[in-house]
Formats: structure tokens, C-alpha cells, sequence
């Protein structure tokens, strides 16, 4: 590497860094919910890119409200729209749920297929609603541009803004499932779904709400993704097989895992990508966490579960 | 199955049935133009007063983002045709198929058109995929299409007619005008990895290297649907380029355009030129992530000229107020233009007739949108190519505009 | 010798009027009433009737489902394609190259030489041997790698959906040795025998046809052997068929590679019928959508497979010229009702409705309020009863 000054390569060390946080937080954000909802309940939602897409279409639907009808409110709207996001999506789960998927909870493979076919549905909706061109909500100021600690480096403030919502919604989950009641019962159902019965967990409003949550959660990160990337109606589909990556590499029944994987997998990504060019670095990364599942199938992490 | 095929044939039959008397009636109504017998003597769907053409592009699936604008505008150039009387006193019928996203069914299309409908000229196909599985077709039944996409050159068949930029038409002139105005010497080429991208900045390596004496210091392919660039963009980074040179395509044009911005990389400090953003990109990616940037393009919307703001207005009463229109939009809309020139000098719609016209290399259309184009022998466009700044209203304003290009679809020392 | 014949080819009486019925239909039927056009295309749905076939086997009696299948329709198709572009690339016809003689993608990668991977491919006896072997050497070694650790369900469907999308991004990233994202086209002659024409997509049908009937009659075979009836056992309790002594991971890789080489016949006969071989046809999308075919005609019949194919795509293809915007609502729709309603798909329902067609026609009364009875029973429910008639009746 000559020709570059040392401030010059620590400069690029520090963003480079960055981006492979960066990415981590998004890969992470993308996981959670799915991560509760395969991991907890063990049901396959191939319909979670179109979640996440709900969301980003929510922050759509609330930039032009304000742009026509509240320009002045354009600076804030944008954490309305998550907190929208999250309940819109979540509600769309829980009627999923309540429609389809409580149907299927002892046939794993044919929620996959089902979930398929609502995932195709979900996209013409948003084809027959939006317009199939991608649409771009108007982000507030505050979360174009970068931020600039020294002369050389610049930080994403959307990578920032991505950054803090994950760990914000890490730690709610986290809460959620370790700290309080309603956590503990669905840690109970998991575990074992006919005691948590007996000692009287109603196990289906359980389920419910836990896929209505996981649901929520890809609202909230489709709502975030809206500040990097794009929003159409096959947006979803973008998503769905690194999601599930990260959640199958990190041990399906672990969240810990789903932390672990998903820096795992940011690392060496953002890495391959800084030192090969084109597609290999992709193929490579697939390819060993294919290797690694295929020599240790529990992933990183495993939890035992009675069935 | 059988019931729907009982109906084909039913369909099939009560067409000829209908062709039948209409050939009959015609021979002793009046015509407006030459006798159909005359004009058609390969058994194509033309009456004595119509002619039907195909119209092939993708409605559903994922092309359909980009495939819409270039349907609305060759309905809206046959529509302006026939208001005009038609072509050969015959108005046109359109059979519209969808692509589906899908290359077979591209394919499978053409062959129905062509072999089902007979169509005398199908307008369509979007993605080099698309035409690639296509054109067997279109050689084998002897068909005509106008394709209307800028694409990666390095083809010219028989049977289509190319109605977009090929590449070297749309990268020289990009690339001296950024040379001499910027004196940029240092390039960083990044692209979505398939083929339009690759061809074309190997052309541009060239051109760079070989002409303009400057130096590639980087060359970067995603796949299609990488939504990640945060090392690339450190990459770029650290290279420090003149010009980051970049034809990326889809929902990764938008991420791509999105970290940019956040990177701190806009067009105050950076000069980017970009082959792949038209106006129907720039809602996805959004105003204020462009701004400053330059695409390179035969064609903008907001282009200054009595033939553009026409075409603007009747596609905008046509489609609605709120439709954009990008540069194969244009194409697009050139191609029944084109179609009718040329049948109206063969004085005939059979396919070898048009075409030997077409290749005579002197077509030319002085209404076209983007100015005066001119068919060239090789079946491509004569055109001007054009850079322009990216404001943050979606529109772009013209910096540049070149002369007449040649089209060179096989460029010499290029390959 | 007879017995042998009828009893595991065709799967006994039952069987043998159901094969005969499909062969009527698609040697027959179709030929006569369709045109060329139609024809054709009719041609090509049953090449991705084989990969639901293979479905069949691997996912209605084996449980493994695999959303990865395009992988060795692809692999079929390419090899196919290679040695066709080969053919239709001499140095004749491609005498404008900057190097003639090889496919024109790589001209224009400047590649200078074919790649040493491409060389065995001027070999029609290679590439014959090569569509064959290629898928099944692959599918042993995922198969083992996955099934020796006893990795199973979900995990091996996403984990065949992630090696579709690797494979995609390779084929696609990779051009220069693979022709890229417009894969492999303008293919024209075998052995100078045009494929183009008219007369050759007649017997390209015919050929395709009868090595799908092979195809199913060959799943039959297994199914009925003792092998079928521990796949059955493997995938309702796995555990006790292990217990009881079997190598139940030799028994799935087996199914694996069967699956496979089925569905790389059907791509090499897609490659000849269509004329090219694209990545379209590798990755998940496509994966998905023949796992659907399989449902719908029902993942425990081989027979209703190729009808379930065959009835998809006529829809696909009639609604996506009608109502283009309706289509993906009826395939999505399509997805949950047969998950939903008929788990056993048109073979399912085919079971309920003839034996109740028997019974209202000795009775002649009160059929109505029985069939809806039996459609009821048809939900998931009962699916084991009717899992086992559907199978009874393969």
C-alpha cells in the first residue's frame, strides 16, 4: 500500500470499520424478528421480506402525508413512521397468524409454502397500491449526510441512525424475553408447549403475539432501511435468504446466536468485499457459512428444545 | 386444456373467417392504399385497412418497473400514427403480450406474435437477456423488432432494429467530455455484475487507457440486488478518483446512490458520471441523493427542443401528469416512427422489404424528441449523446451535447 | 417377467389405467389437438414436470424438501447447452471473432482459448454421461455432507435455497465461462440436425415424453419396491426405522440423487426444446415454483405431478396473457389453499371424488351432502387417511 499516508489508512481502518458495523446492525435488524419468530415458535415466514416491506412502505405513506399536508413536520414524521411501522406490520401478523399459520404449526414445511404464497400476494398488493416503480420517501435532514469528526473521516448518519435502532430494539427484545412475565411464558412454550398448557399459559395468544411481534420488528427494520436502500415491490425479496443465513448460522433457537452470526457474517462480508472484487466476495461468504452449517447443522450457538 | 383449446381454434377460425370477408369486401370497396396483395406478400396479419403489430415487454415480475414507460410510449406513438391515417392507408392493431420478467417466455412470445398472429413488427423487449432469448426467434420466423433499450453493443441482426444507444455511442463522448471539462485523469469504475455493465466499462477502460492517457485505479462488480456498498465505497475512498464511473442497475442503484450520500460522497465534492440513471430511476433513488451527479444519455425529459415538449405533453395527457420519461422511453417511442418510415418507402410491409430500406442507412426522423436521428446501414441510431447534472427536483439539466454519433456496434480496438 | 412389469412398473391396476391415461394424454391428445405452437410449450412444461417428479420422491414419500431443486434442472440444461453451443459455435460461423471457434460470449470476455472445463463437451457421449453423472455427484455430496449429520426439514430446504442463490450469483458473476445472466443462447443444431425446425420439435416432444413416462414409471419402481416403504416409514418416524437397523442418511442421499438426476434429464430436454439455458432457471424463484407444481398435483402421486405442472403453467400462461396483474394473486392463492385445503393436491382430491363417484353410482342419492363431507375430510385434519390413499393409488 504505497502512496498513502498513515492518516490516510487509519482514516480508511476507522470507516471501514464502520461499515462492517454497519452492516452488522443491519443484518441484525433483519434477523431479529425472524429470529423469534423461527426460532421460538419454529415457524418458517418466508413472508418477512415483504414485512420489512410493509414497513418501508408505511414511511412512505407517511412522508407523502406530510410533505402535502404538514411540510413543516417532514423533520420528524420519520420516527412516527417507525413506531407506525411497527404496529401496522405487527397487526398484519397478527391477523397471519390468527388466518394461516395457527394452522400449520405442526407441518414446518408447509408454513414455508404458504408463507410463499402470501409473500407473492403481499408483493402485487404492493405493486396494485404503490405503482410498480420504487418509490422514495423524503428523509428529514437530519439523517442525509455524514458525520464528520476529523478531516478525513466521514460516518453514514443513516448507518448511525440504523445503529442505534438495533441496539434500541436488541435491548427491548432482550427485555422483552428475559425480564418480563410474558417473556418467561413464551420461553415456557417454547421449551415445552404442552407443560406451559397445563400450568395454565394460554400458548395460543402466546404464539400470536409473538408472531406479531417478530412481524413488527421487520416492520421497524424495513422502516430503517428506507434511509439505505431501496423501496419497491420486490424490496423483500432482497432480504430473505441473508435473513435466513443469519438466523440458521447463529443456532435457530438462540438469540445470542442471531448476535453472534449476524457480526460474524458482517465481518468477514464487509471484509471480502474491501479485498475482492465482484461477486466472489458474496459466493464466498454464502459458501462458508454453507460449510460451516453443513459441518455443525445447530449452528454457533444451540439450545436444547423438547419438541 | 381441451376446452381452451376448443376455443383457440374456435377464435382461429372465426378470424380467418373474418380476414376471408374482408378480403372479399375489399375487392371492390374503395382503398385508401395499395391493394393488400400488393403490400403483403409474406401472409402477414394485414387487411385492407389494418395491419397488426406486437407490442413485448414485461407487465409482471420484477422488469416491469422499467419495462412500463417503454410500452406507454410505442402505444402513444401507434396511436399518434393512426390519428395521422395509419401507415399504407391501414390503421394499426396492436396484440400486446407479457414478458413476464421471464426470457423463455420472451422467447415463447415472439414465437406466438409471429407465428400465431403474424405480426408485421414487434416493438419490445427490455433487458439484453430478454432480446438474446428472443432474437433465435425473430431470425428463424423472420420477424422484425425494434428494440429500444442503450445496451452493450456487439450485435446486429437481420431482424431487429436497434433503437437505443449502443455503447460506445453513449460512453465516448461521456467520458472526453468529463476529460476536457473536469481534466479528470484518474477513474473508478463500478458496476452491477452481468453483461451491460461489464461490456461497458471494458469499453470505457479502453477509451480511458488508450485515448484519454488516464488511469483506472479501480474496477468494482455487485451482484444485481447487493444493497451493501459500504466497503466499495471505502474503496473509492481511498483510491481518491477524478470520476467515479458507474452503471449500477435495479433496487442496488438506489442503496448505491443512498451510501453514497451518507458516505459524505455528493456531487459538490465528487464529479460521478453515470450510465444507468434515467428520470424513471430517479423517483426510486430520490432528488436529493443525486444532486450534483451526471448521467450520460441520448436523451432527458427536461431536453429543450419545440419536437420534446410535444411529446412531453401528449405522453403526460396520455399517461398521466405524474408519469416520467426516461431515455429508452424515447427509444421506445421511435421505434413505430421508424417502423412506418420505412414501410411507407418499401411501399410494402413484408419484413425484407422494410428492412432493405432500413438498411440503405438513410431513414431519418427530424421529429424525434431527443432532435434528428438517422437510421445507420448497421441498424442502429445515428444520435447525440448528452450529459446532464442532476438537480434535486428529479429533472436533469443538459451540461453537454455531443454531435452526430456514429453507431459502431463492434467497435475496433474496443473489444 | 409379466408380474414383474405390471405389478412395479406400472403399480397394478390402478396404476396402469392412470399411466395410460397420462400417455393417452400427452403422446395423444395433445399431438392431435394442439397446434405446433402450443405444442411446444406443452413440451416444455413437462420438462419441469420431471423436477416434480423428483419432488415427489424426495419431498411426498422421502419428507426431505428441497428448495434447490433448480440446481440440478440447471445443471442438466447447462451441460446440454455446452455441448450444443460448442456445435453451434465453429469456426465457421463465428468466423468474426477476434478468436473464432469459441462460443461468442467468450470472444467478447477475451477469453483466447475454450476453458479446460468446456473441452470434454465437444463429446456428445461426454455430455450425455456428464448431465447424468454431474447432478448426482453433487447431489451425494450435499446429500452426505447434510444428511450424515442428520440435518433435516427446514434447515435442508434453506440451506439448498442458499446453494441455489450461490450458484446463481456464480453463473451470473462468472460469464466469461458461463455466458452471464443471458446464459447460453442461440443454440442450433445436434450433430447437424437442426432443433429448430419444425419436425425436430415434433420428435424433441415425443422424446421428452416418453423419458418422462420412463421417469415416472422408474419412480414407481422404486416406490414400490422395499425401499418406497422405508422412505414412508423414514418420514413419518424416522427414529424407529434407525432403531430398527437401517442406515436411514444412505436411504435419503439415495432419494437426494434420484431426485437430482430426474430433474437434470428434464433441464437437458428443456436446453433442447427451448434452445437455451439461462440462470433464470437455477435459482429460488424457479426452485420454489416447481415445488409448487408437485403440490398441486399432489406430493404423494407421481401421475398427478405432471398434471399439476402441466395445470399451473396452462394458468400462468393463460392469466399472464389475460390479467397479467391477477396472476401473482392466483398462484400466491394457489400456495395456501393447497396447503391449506389439499395437502394432497389434484391427486387428493381425484381419490376422494372417484370413490365417491362409485358410491353415488350404485346409490344415486344423497351424494351431495357426502362429497361435501369428504371435501371437509379433506383438510388437514384427516391428512393421514388421506395421505395413505393417495399413496395406495400412487
Amino acid at each position: 500500500m504505497d502512496g498513502y499516508s498513515f492518516a490516510d489508512l487509519q482514516a480508511i481502518l476507522i470507516m471501514q470499520g464502520f461499515a462492517g458495523i454497519s452492516l452488522f446492525s443491519v443484518l441484525l435488524l433483519m434477523a431479529l424478528g425472524l429470529a423469534i419468530i423461527f426460532g421460538q415458535m419454529g415457524v418458517i415466514n418466508m413472508a418477512h421480506g415483504e414485512f420489512m416491506a410493509v414497513g418501508a412502505y408505511t414511511t412512505y405513506f407517511f412522508s407523502s402525508l406530510t410533505q402535502n399536508y404538514l411540510p413543516g413536520f417532514l423533520d420528524y414524521y420519520f420516527v412516527f413512521s417507525i413506531i407506525a411501522a411497527f404496529f401496522i406490520a405487527g397487526a398484519i401478523g397478527y391477523l397471519l397468524e390468527f388466518a394461516l399459520i395457527r394452522h400449520l404449526y405442526k407441518r414446518p414445511l408447509d408454513t414455508l409454502l404458504a408463507t410463499w404464497g402470501v409473500s407473492l400476494i403481499m408483493q402485487q398488493l404492493f405493486r396494485t397500491i404503490f405503482g410498480a416503480r420504487e418509490v422514495s420517501p423524503a428523509l428529514p435532514d437530519w439523517l442525509l449526510g455524514s458525520y464528520e469528526p476529523t478531516e478525513m473521516i466521514d460516518i453514514p448518519l443513516n448507518g448511525l441512525f440504523v445503529l442505534g435502532l438495533t441496539v434500541l430494539v436488541t435491548g427491548g427484545v432482550f427485555y422483552l424475553m428475559f425480564r418480563s412475565r410474558w417473556g418467561l411464558r413464551v420461553r415456557a412454550t417454547t421449551q415445552n408447549r404442552v407443560m406451559s398448557g397445563a400450568v395454565g399459559i394460554n400458548t395460543k395468544k402466546v404464539d400470536r403475539l409473538t408472531f406479531a411481534l417478530g412481524c413488527g420488528i421487520a416492520g421497524v427494520a424495513g422502516a430503517a432501511f428506507t434511509t439505505i436502500a431501496s423501496t419497491g415491490p420486490t424490496t423483500g425479496s432482497l432480504y430473505i435468504v441473508d435473513t435466513f443465513m443469519v438466523v440458521v448460522f447463529g443456532g435457530a433457537a438462540s438469540l445470542f446466536g442471531t448476535i453472534a452470526s449476524a457480526f460474524s457474517i458482517a465481518q468477514a462480508q464487509s471484509i471480502m468485499e474491501f479485498f475482492l472484487s465482484g461477486s466472489m466476495a458474496k459466493v464466498f461468504t454464502l459458501l462458508t457459512i454453507v460449510v460451516i452449517l453443513m459441518l455443525r447443522p445447530e449452528g454457533l450457538f444451540s439450545t436444547k428444545v423438547r419438541k | 386444456m381441451n376446452l381452451k383449446h376448443t376455443a383457440g381454434l374456435l377464435r382461429h377460425a372465426k378470424r380467418s373467417l373474418l380476414i376471408l370477408s374482408l378480403c372479399t369486401l375489399g375487392v371492390g370497396a374503395a382503398q385508401a392504399g395499395p391493394p393488400t396483395a400488393q403490400v403483403n406478400t409474406t401472409g402477414l396479419a394485414v387487411t385492407d385497412d389494418t395491419v397488426k403489430v406486437g407490442i413485448l415487454h414485461s407487465l409482471t415480475g420484477t422488469m416491469a418497473i422499467s419495462e412500463t414507460g417503454a410500452q406507454e410510449a410505442e402505444k402513444l406513438a401507434i396511436e399518434q400514427i393512426n390519428n395521422m391515417g395509419g401507415i399504407l392507408g391501414r390503421k394499426i392493431q396492436i396484440i400486446q403480450e407479457d414478458g413476464a420478467s421471464d426470457w423463455p417466455t420472451f422467447a415463447e412470445k415472439s414465437r406466438k406474435l409471429l407465428v400465431n398472429d403474424k405480426v408485421a413488427a414487434v416493438f419490445g423487449c427490455w433487458t439484453s437477456a430478454s432480446r438474446k432469448a428472443a432474437l433465435p426467434v425473430f431470425e428463424k420466423e423472420n420477424g422484425l423488432l425494434y428494440y429500444p433499450t442503450f445496451y452493450e453493443g456487439l450485435e446486429q441482426s437481420h431482424n431487429v432494429i436497434y433503437t437505443g444507444q449502443e455503447a460506445t455511442q453513449q460512453i465516448l463522448a461521456g467520458l472526453d467530455w468529463v476529460a476536457r471539462e473536469k481534466g479528470a485523469k484518474t477513474f473508478y469504475l463500478i458496476g452491477s455484475d452481468y453483461i451491460w455493465p461489464r461490456t461497458s466499462m471494458k469499453i470505457a477502460r479502453k477509451h480511458i487507457e488508450n485515448v484519454l492517457k488516464g488511469k483506472v485505479v479501480g474496477e468494482e462488480y455487485k451482484p444485481l440486488g447487493n444493497t451493501s456498498f459500504g466497503s466499495v465505497i471505502n474503496k473509492i475512498r481511498l483510491k481518491k478518483p477524478d470520476v467515479i464511473y458507474a452503471a449500477v442497475v435495479g433496487g442496488s442503484n438506489v442503496a448505491w446512490f443512498k451510501q453514497l450520500k451518507a458516505a459524505g460522497i455528493t456531487g459538490k465534492k465528487q464529479t460521478l458520471l453515470t450510465i444507468s440513471v434515467t428520470e424513471d430511476e430517479v423517483l426510486g433513488i430520490g432528488g436529493e441523493n443525486l444532486k450534483g451527479f451526471y448521467s450520460v444519455m441520448k436523451y432527458f425529459e427536461s431536453l429543450d427542443n419545440e419536437n420534446n415538449k410535444a411529446f412531453v405533453k401528449a405522453f403526460k395527457a396520455k399517461w398521466g401528469a405524474d408519469s416520467v420519461i426516461g431515455d429508452v422511453t424515447q427509444a421506445a417511442y421511435l421505434g413505430p416512427w421508424l417502423w412506418k418510415a420505412a414501410v411507407e418507402r418499401a411501399g410494402s410491409f413484408d419484413v425484407d422489404k422494410v428492412v432493405a430500406e432500413s438498411e440503405k442507412g438513410d431513414i431519418e426522423l427530424s421529429t424525434a424528441p431527443e432532435g434528428y436521428v438517422k437510421l445507420h446501414a448497421n441498424h442502429h441510431l445515428w444520435s447525440k449523446t448528452r450529459v446532464a447534472r442532476w438537480g434535486d427536483d428529479g429533472q436533469a439539466t443538459v451540461v453537454f451535447e455531443s454531435g452526430l454519433i456514429e453507431p459502431n456496434p463492434f467497435p475496433k480496438g474496443y473489444q | 417377467m409379466k408380474s414383474f412389469f405390471y405389478n412395479k412398473l406400472l403399480g397394478g391396476k390402478q396404476g396402469a389405467i392412470g399411466l395410460l391415461v397420462l400417455a393417452l394424454v400427452i403422446l395423444v391428445v395433445f399431438p392431435l389437438t394442439l397446434d405446433l405452437f402450443r405444442l411446444n410449450l406443452v413440451g416444455k412444461y413437462l420438462t419441469y414436470a420431471f423436477v416434480a417428479v423428483g419432488l415427489v420422491l424426495l419431498w411426498g414419500y422421502g419428507g426431505i424438501l428441497s428448495l434447490g431443486q433448480g440446481i440440478f434442472f440447471g445443471l442438466g440444461g447447462y451441460c446440454m447447452a455446452m455441448f450444443l453451443k460448442l456445435e453451434a459455435s465453429s469456426p465457421e460461423n463465428t468466423s468474426i471473432q477476434s478468436t473464432p471457434g469459441i462460443p461468442d460470449f467468450m470472444d467478447w470476455n477475451q477469453l483466447t482459448h475454450l476453458p479446460w472445463f468446456w473441452k470434454p463437451f465437444e463429446s456428445f457421449g461426454f455430455t450425455l454421461i456428464a448431465i447424468l453423472v454431474i447432478p448426482t455427484v453433487f447431489a451425494f455430496i450435499v446429500g452426505y455432507a447434510m444428511f450424515k449429520r442428520r440435518v433435516g426439514g427446514v434447515y435442508f430446504a434453506i440451506i439448498t435455497q442458499a446453494i441455489a442463490l450461490i450458484l446463481t450469483v456464480l453463473i451470473v458473476g462468472q460469464q466469461g465461462y458461463t455466458g452471464g445472466i443471458n446464459g447460453i443462447t442461440d443454440l442450433r443444431t445436434l450433430h447437424g440436425w437442426d432443433i429448430r425446425e419444425d419436425s425436430a420439435k415434433y420428435t424433441l416432444y415425443f422424446v421428452n415424453a416418453f423419458l418422462l413416462l420412463g421417469c415416472v414409471m422408474l419412480g414407481r419402481y422404486v416406490l414400490t419396491s422395499k425401499f418406497g416403504r422405508l422412505l414412508l416409514a423414514m418420514r413419518d418416524k424416522e427414529d424407529r426405522v434407525r432403531f430398527s437397523g437401517y442406515d436411514v442418511s444412505t436411504f435419503k442421499i439415495f432419494v437426494f440423487c434420484l431426485a437430482a438426476v430426474i430433474s437434470a434429464i428434464g433441464g437437458a430436454m428443456f436446453t433442447l426444446q427451448v434452445g437455451f439455458m439461462s440462470p433464470s432457471f437455477v435459482g429460488i424463484v424457479p426452485s420454489i415454483e416447481m415445488v409448487i407444481f408437485a403440490a398441486v398435483g399432489g406430493r404423494m402421486s407421481l401421475i398427478g405431478a405432471v398434471y399439476g405442472t402441466l395445470l399451473v403453467n396452462f394458468g400462468k400462461t393463460l392469466f399472464s396473457e389475460s390479467f397479467p396483474a391477477l396472476w401473482l394473486f392466483l398462484i400466491g392463492g394457489l400456495f395456501i389453499a393447497v396447503v391449506m385445503f389439499f395437502p394432497n393436491g389434484l391427486a387428493g382430491i381425484y381419490a376422494k371424488y372417484s370413490q365417491q363417484l362409485a358410491a353415488c353410482v350404485k346409490s344415486g342419492r344423497g351424494c351431495a351432502r357426502s362429497l361435501v363431507e369428504k371435501l371437509r375430510s379433506l383438510r388437514p385434519g384427516s391428512r393421514t387417511g388421506a395421505g395413505s390413499q393417495a399413496g395406495e393409488s400412487l
